[in-house]
């Protein structure tokens, strides 16, 4: 991690790194490839390239697909690709796979369920692995996302397996997100527990010709109305687009950055459920254009712009985290390693708080002096009054 | 920090390419690659030449083992290998090729550009050795 520092306060490519760029902006696979590896490997350097990319993003519709495993999430990804590809629209799909946590090896296995678009080099899968991060995967794939925006891709599909905290930060990056519900997932209960349902925009009851598929439907319209009558109050369903507060006033937001925080919750967005069967093709259709609809919602709301500016703001959170937590490692290590630290309070001689607060001094003493220089200096300049 | 594995990670291919249907090899070298801290993507059965190209470079492995039992290594490797030419991958990309290759026809694998060819009898640990020791650093 400390191996990027020295390229940190200029931000400036390679000659190497401008070529793939290039190489990349012109449509070359291989180029994307590479920069995707260059991002998931966090090569020096990669912070530079990864700026460069921004200027050239936006494009892109960005969806999430989540559910649990077994779900057919590949299979459908892969017919979601196959129906936009008939459209003409070019699509970049990111699958992700757990990795061992002893080992660190992973086998990436999404790619085999994809065969409709295979021979096709305008659909564009790449396979990632968490590589034992927590948090550094969502920066990794908001990243590759960017890439695949900058290289064209019109339509960018996010895959993973909705099992934890994780996933749901990794779906987040996505403009909409699409959870898949097998039949008979469970009983209502399990409907109503918090996570991985609540960052539904779309849901998706798949291996809809199978036994179950009516309750579940059932099940699941029933927690949506629950949410609609429920949350009156402000606040409820929180990671949701203000489920809830209902008032009669329509004024289009045409505006779009007006800061009136969910003030336009009043034409919110209600979750559809669709059923589908990805193996035969069934339904994928009234998914796209669930999915078209939602992209429609977020233009016309507003909620398109919010959602990026909070998705920018959490961005910019992590990545400050990161480097932040790259500089008390280096702190740590400067005041003799965490292993002797910690043997150090086993032999009874000192406690972490104590130890915590000694190797944090310099650190806040030299924050204090730099929030001025920070204040000063114009807001995306680097400071130089 | 500590749990975190930071920086490269070796990305491995490990393709069935053409019609023979028995993958249980490329599943045990799969497996055995995972264990041994790479990334695998496996390609599933019955894979064209260019559907392994394209999942080659869209995944920019390190390396592609092509495991093939069907005794059409003579047509289909070189296939994969001018594909991968064509995409400028061929010369930072190590190909192995697995399975049973007759002596006879080994040289000329190796002149396509195979790095190394194992059959029937190598130990598992053989192979990881090698992909450790020769898997291109970038």
């Amino acid at each position: 991690m400390s191996g990027d520092e020295s390229d940190r306060p200029t931000q400036s490519l390679s000659d190497d790194d401008r070529a793939l760029l290039e190489d990349l902006l012109a449509g070359k696979h291989r180029a994307l490839a590479r920069v995707i590896s260059k991002i998931e490997d966090r090569s020096p350097g990669y912070r530079a390239l990864v700026s460069e990319l921004y200027s050239h993003t936006g494009e892109a519709d960005v969806i999430g697909i989540t559910g649990s495993p077994g779900a057919g999430k590949s299979t459908l990804v892969d017919k979601l690709a196959e129906t936009y590809r008939e459209r003409g629209e070019t699509v970049g799909i990111i699958a992700i796979d757990p990795s061992s946590p002893f080992s660190g090896g992973a086998v990436l296995g999404d790619r085999i369920r994809m065969a409709s678009t295979v021979g096709d080099m305008d659909v564009f899968v790449r396979s990632m692995s968490a590589r034992g991060t927590l948090g550094g995967l969502s920066t990794a794939t908001a990243d590759a996302v960017k890439a695949m925006d900058a290289f064209g891709k019109d339509k960018i599909i996010i895959e993973t397996v909705g099992a934890g905290q994780n996933e749901i930060d990794i779906v987040r990056t996505a403009d909409t997100v699409a959870v898949l519900v097998p039949p008979g997932s469970g009983d209502d209960v399990q409907t109503l527990k918090a996570g991985i349902l609540e960052i539904a925009d779309i849901f998706v009851v798949n291996k809809a010709d199978r036994d179950g598929a009516d309750r579940t439907v059932q099940e699941l319209r029933e927690m949506i109305n629950l949410g609609e009558d429920g949350g009156a109050g402000p606040g409820a369903g929180a990671g949701h687009h203000g489920v809830g507060a209902t008032t009669e006033s329509e004024k289009p937001n045409a505006g779009a950055d007006e800061d009136d925080s969910d003030g336009d919750a009043d034409d919110s967005w209600r979750p559809p459920i669709v059923e589908t069967v990805a193996t035969t093709g069934d339904g994928v259709a009234d998914f796209v254009d669930e999915l078209a609809a939602h992209r429609d919602y977020l233009v016309d709301s507003g909620t398109l712009a919010d959602n990026a500016r909070q998705r920018y703001a959490e961005e910019i959170r992590t990545h400050l985290r990161e480097d932040v937590h790259a500089l008390l490692e280096e702190q740590l290590e400067r005041a003799g390693g965490v292993d002797d630290l910690a043997e150090a309070v086993r032999r009874g001689e000192t406690d972490p708080y104590s130890i915590v607060d000694d190797v944090l001094e310099p650190v806040e003493a030299c924050v204090g002096d730099l929030e001025t220089d920070l204040a000063d200096g114009e807001r995306g300049d680097r400071g130089d009054e | 920090m500590s749990s975190q594995q930071e920086g490269e990670s070796i990305r491995c291919l490990v393709a069935k390419v053409g019609l023979d249907g028995h993958d249980r090899g490329a599943h045990v070298v799969s497996r055995a690659f995972r264990d041994a801290g790479f990334e695998v993507i496996y390609s599933g059965l019955h894979k064209s030449p260019e559907e392994i190209v394209q999942a080659a470079v869209q995944e920019d492995v390190d390396v592609l083992g092509i495991s093939i039992l069907s005794g059409a290594h003579d047509t289909l490797v070189p296939k994969v290998m001018d594909g991968l030419a064509e995409y400028g991958a061929k010369e930072d990309t190590l190909v192995l090729v697995g399975g049973v290759i007759p002596e006879e026809d080994r040289p000329e694998l190796k002149e396509a550009g195979v790095a190394a060819i194992f059959g029937p009898g190598t130990s598992i640990q053989e192979t990881v050795e090698f992909v450790r020791e020769n898997a291109p650093r970038r």
